[in-house]
């Protein structure tokens, strides 16, 4: 729609906005940092140091930043959804040469005041990208072979980066959210029919390459891979980490342990507890109960998003919308997934409440936008 | 709409997912998550106190000040270790192994820097602690010999648990684990490890992944082990040990009421603490190359021929077996021929015409050379058995020796040889294959002494509760023959012609009644023997005769029994005889004698070597008491 057409319809100005906000994701939103507060004071043993405060500084900073993106107007957020990309894209490739180590992954950008994740920007403002191009690209030229293989470049060029770092999880997140999109978008199915066949090819491939001179991934991603079929083949090595964090997880029971009472993160058997494995903690200590609760308060974000996007006639917002939904549900699925041993452990962090500043940021300047979306709906 | 569907259909897994782990397995990984962070620690339990029959402590647990270092709380650890030099003084090598040893570890393991510390050094690093970040002295239990040398071949002593215990011992107690931890290895410390040892207690802790303690949860204290009171009399035990100085000898006293071992001594000893501690490669080659071999407990692993002291047993056996009057004489021209060899008596003109008092007065060999024949070797194997010699008895020391009653079954089992004449005559004054350690000879004195069978016994309590008496019941031999013995005992000390008359004791009422034995450890072949017998002092110590001397005192109602035997110590009545008298006084006396009670011509002699043995005495019970202040 251009911006003749909104001001055809009813679209709040001013202050007037604020109540056009969607405020249930609002409200959501701010409990499950809350969770993610709480949950941050226990793994540090009951210190609101080191990561607590810092985490609430960062989230009141994101509320705030969400709120000013959700007051300007979507159609601004859509001129500047490929210049978005560029920076992204120019970040990813940044880190590449500048980026800062650690753990044997080159995945940060020393900004001075904080530590920006490059891959966690684009994970968004690829999202914008798709979203704008296919607000411009006539419904009838969607599923052409041209208009495809398109977007599915702009898709590949920052995951081949991303996996260079290596970041085989956001990578993979890159591709299925990019793709969630196209989906959405309307691209015919047979796409991707063939794509998912190609990438079962592909995972055979993978698996055939081991040992051989063009092995296809690292190592450590094998191992992981192994690892995550069959645990218990080296319980003190390689699958330490996730035999551990399956105990944290399945000792919690009913109602769990209470809070600050779990031994498994209280006496550093969990990896990463104040990260990736910080569900498992929330497990431990408030049970079944906790993590289901958990479970439907990310299921009901996603629900709200959905909810916003299906009555939104604006093409854009709509499927921005659905498209931050998307990553949003594939953020909380897979790491739920990896700590509970569902999935390989790929270092996916749990949205909103794993300690990480540019994940929260920029997961606070999607639903910005999401929010701006709601807010500019023709009505 | 298929989006949707997919997603559902994930978070539907991932809630089946959690209520699996959660609900249904929440037992087993709530099992896991415990056994992950619960550790049990082994506390060990005190070692029982061995003290002997007075209440002295004779192997006691010390304070074992040590310091330790934590690394991590230590900051530069080159730094505090400089620090501690300046408070105490430590060798060089002691600190370079420990800083060794703290990289190794993690840092927040404590590592021993130094242990065996003074009172004074501990005092000086605890005031000094503020300055010492990472340092800590610390007090743990070590086992410490008070009386050191005097009375290892009894007590023996512990050491750290070594794999070869491990392997060779059927024990699966859990502190066997802990390293360095102290087990008897010798002696009384060995045999009643059990005993001494105690149990276990535990303290869980809670630990995290690295190991490192996070706090206690409890603590089960362990039982701490029995204390052992023995029968030995340490002060005498001491004086034994003094006056056998210098020898390489064995001697036994023992109380004849109930058996009790006052005094079991070895000479030369060690000492053992040397061993607690961990030998040094130079004490240990000195221990073990010593020819006078001190790490033999000679009073109970020693066996030696027991020569005329063997002869009661012969003239008993005899008597019991109605083959010999005892008014009955042998002719002794100095040698008896039997089956066309000579044995010699050991006076080369011979004694003449002796009946069996006057033959174990003056230690006749011929008298047994013919009695003996006549009794046959069985008779008197069977008496040496009745009388203690050629059996093993029950104590807990290590290697009691089980000595020789040797008769023709036993010939013909081990040797697959018939016995022979020549045997029973060699037998009958304790030479040839019989073998009886001073043990073995001091409770054949007290069943002579006694006629009961007096069962040595060196554990008089455990814990306070008293042990079995080894007063013995009647050995059922005749009390007239007994006394005929007992008679000629009294007359070998007591009698001028006896052959311990000039190691008498004269005090009225404590009069001592014995029996000299010389026993050969050569063969003297009839050549030499023409040329004439050469004499003990010019033969290398390895060829010179053992000496030995058995004795009961007070001859009415008696109250000790006493063996000694010297090894290679030459004649009985000159070298054993002087010993086993001072030995029986002092035990009489509960200290050192009166000189009234010797012979008046070897008092100034016996005044000096009082005065001597005095003053090593008072050397032991100064470092005895003196460690304990």
């Amino acid at each position: 729609m251009s911006y003749l057409e909104y001001n055809t319809k009813f679209v709040p100005t001013g202050l007037r906005k604020l109540l056009y906000l969607n405020w249930p994701i609002i409200m959501l939103l701010i409990a499950v940092a809350c969770a993610g507060f709480l949950m941050l004071y226990s793994v540090a043993g009951g210190s609101s140091d080191p990561w607590m405060s810092r985490h609430i500084e960062r989230f009141a900073a994101g509320l705030i930043m969400m709120l000013i993106v959700a007051m300007v107007p979507i159609w601004f957020w859509r001129n500047m959804a490929g210049v978005a990309y560029l920076v992204s894209l120019g970040l990813l490739v940044a880190v590449e040469f500048i980026g800062v180590e650690r753990n044997g992954s080159q995945r940060w950008l020393d900004l001075g005041v904080m530590d920006l994740q490059p891959s966690e920007l684009m994970k968004i403002t690829m999202v914008m990208l798709l979203a704008a191009y296919y607000d411009w690209l006539p419904t009838h030229k969607t599923s052409r072979p041209f208009w495809v293989f398109l977007p599915v470049c702009l898709i590949l060029l920052p995951t081949y980066f991303v996996l260079a770092q290596p970041d085989l999880g956001t990578s993979l997140l890159l591709m299925i959210g990019g793709a969630a999109v196209m989906f959405v978008a309307g691209v015919h199915w047979a796409y991707f029919a063939t794509v998912i066949s190609l990438g079962v090819g592909t995972v055979v491939a993978v698996f055939k390459s081991r040992g051989q001179s063009w092995q296809i991934l690292q190592d450590y991603q094998y191992r992981r891979i192994e690892t995550f079929l069959d645990p218990s083949n080296d319980p003190l090595g390689a699958g330490y980490h996730i035999t551990q964090a399956k105990i944290a997880f399945g000792s919690g029971g009913w109602t769990g342990r209470g809070f600050m009472q779990g031994t498994q993160t209280r006496l550093n058997f969990l990896p990463e507890k104040h990260t990736d494995f910080i569900f498992t903690t929330l497990a431990e200590e408030f049970g079944f109960i906790g993590a289901i609760t958990l479970l439907v308060l990310y299921v009901l974000i996603v629900f709200f998003c959905v909810a916003s996007a299906v009555t939104n006639k604006d093409r854009f917002a709509a499927l921005l919308t659905l498209g931050v939904a998307m990553t949003f549900f594939l953020y909380f699925a897979v790491n739920m997934a990896m700590v509970t041993g569902l999935a390989p452990v790929v270092g996916v962090p749990l949205p909103l409440v794993s300690y990480g500043g540019s994940a929260m940021l920029v997961l606070m300047l999607a639903f910005g936008m999401v929010q701006s979306a709601h807010v500019h709906k023709p009505r | 709409m298929l989006l949707g569907g997919v997603q559902l259909s994930v978070v539907t897994a991932l809630g089946v997912r959690m209520q699996s782990m959660q609900v249904d397995q929440a037992e087993d990984f709530r099992l896991l998550a415990e056994e992950n962070r619960i550790n049990i620690r082994l506390l060990p339990p005190a070692r029982g106190v061995i003290f002997d029959r007075n209440g002295i402590a004779i192997a006691d647990n010390e304070q074992n000040y040590r310091v330790v270092m934590v690394r991590e709380d230590a900051g530069d650890v080159d730094e505090a270790l400089a620090k501690l030099l300046t408070i105490v003084d430590l060798p060089e090598e002691t600190i370079a192994k420990a800083k060794e040893e703290i990289f190794k570890r993690p840092p927040f393991v404590p590592v021993t820097i130094a242990d065996r510390l003074s009172w004074e050094e501990m005092a000086k690093i605890n005031i000094n602690a503020p300055a010492l970040p990472g340092i800590i002295a610390e007090v743990g239990l070590s086992r410490v010999y008070p009386w050191g040398a005097e009375l290892s071949h009894v007590t023996g002593y512990v050491g750290p648990v070594s794999d070869f215990d491990l392997s060779r011992i059927d024990d699966n107690d859990p502190l066997l684990q802990i390293p360095k931890f102290q087990i008897g290895k010798t002696g009384v410390e060995n045999k009643l490890e059990r005993t001494l040892r105690g149990s276990a207690g535990n303290r869980r802790i809670e630990v995290n992944a690295t190991g490192r303690v996070m706090r206690e949860l409890d603590r089960v204290p362990g039982t701490p082990g029995k204390d052992i009171q023995l029968t030995i009399d340490a002060r005498l035990q001491a004086y034994v040990q003094a006056r056998l100085n210098g020898e390489s000898a064995g001697a036994v006293v023992i109380d004849l009421e109930h058996g009790d071992l006052r005094a079991v001594a070895s000479a030369p000893t060690f000492d053992p603490n040397l061993f607690v501690r961990g030998i040094s490669v130079k004490d240990w080659t000195d221990l073990n190359e010593n020819k006078y071999r001190p790490l033999a407990a000679k009073a109970v692993q020693g066996a030696y021929p027991p020569g005329s002291t063997f002869k009661m047993v012969t003239a008993l056996a005899a008597l019991e077996d109605g083959q010999v009057d005892p008014e009955e004489t042998v002719w002794c021209p100095g040698f008896t021929e039997v089956s066309g060899t000579r044995f010699h008596c050991w006076k080369r003109g011979g004694h003449g015409n002796l009946n069996l008092h006057e033959s174990l007065k003056q230690s006749c060999d011929c008298y047994y050379y013919e009695i003996s024949q006549r009794v046959g070797i069985d008779k008197i194997a069977e008496m040496a058995r009745k009388l203690g010699i050629g059996v093993k008895h029950d104590l807990p020391l290590s290697a009691v020796a089980t000595g020789l009653a040797p008769d023709k079954d036993w010939k013909r089992r081990t040797r697959d040889e018939s016995w022979r004449i020549g045997d029973t005559v060699n037998a009958s004054i304790g030479q040839g294959y019989v073998l009886a350690s001073p043990l073995q000879l001091a409770v054949m004195t007290a069943r002579l002494a006694t006629g009961r069978s007096v069962t040595p016994r060196i554990v008089r309590a455990i814990d306070g509760v008293e042990t079995a008496s080894g007063a013995g019941a009647s050995l059922g031999i005749n009390e007239n023959m007994l006394r005929r013995i007992r008679a000629s005992m009294d007359d070998v000390s007591n009698h001028l012609r006896g052959t311990a008359y000039r190691s008498r004791i004269v005090a009225e009422g404590n009069e001592m009644a014995g029996k000299t034995g010389t026993s050969q450890v050569r063969r003297i072949t009839a050549e030499e023997r023409a040329a004439g017998v050469t004499s003990n002092e010019d033969l290398p110590w390895e060829r010179r005769d053992h000496a030995l001397f058995v004795n009961f005192a007070p001859v009415v109602n008696p109250r000790f029994a006493v063996a000694v035997v010297v090894e290679h110590g030459g004649g009985g009545s000159k070298a054993a005889a002087p010993i086993g008298r001072d030995i029986t006084l002092q035990a009489l006396y509960g200290g050192p004698p009166p000189l009234e009670a010797y012979p008046s011509g070897d008092r100034d002699r016996i005044a000096e070597q009082q005065a001597r043995i005095a003053e090593m005495m008072a050397a032991i019970s100064t470092k005895a008491t003196g460690d304990r202040a």
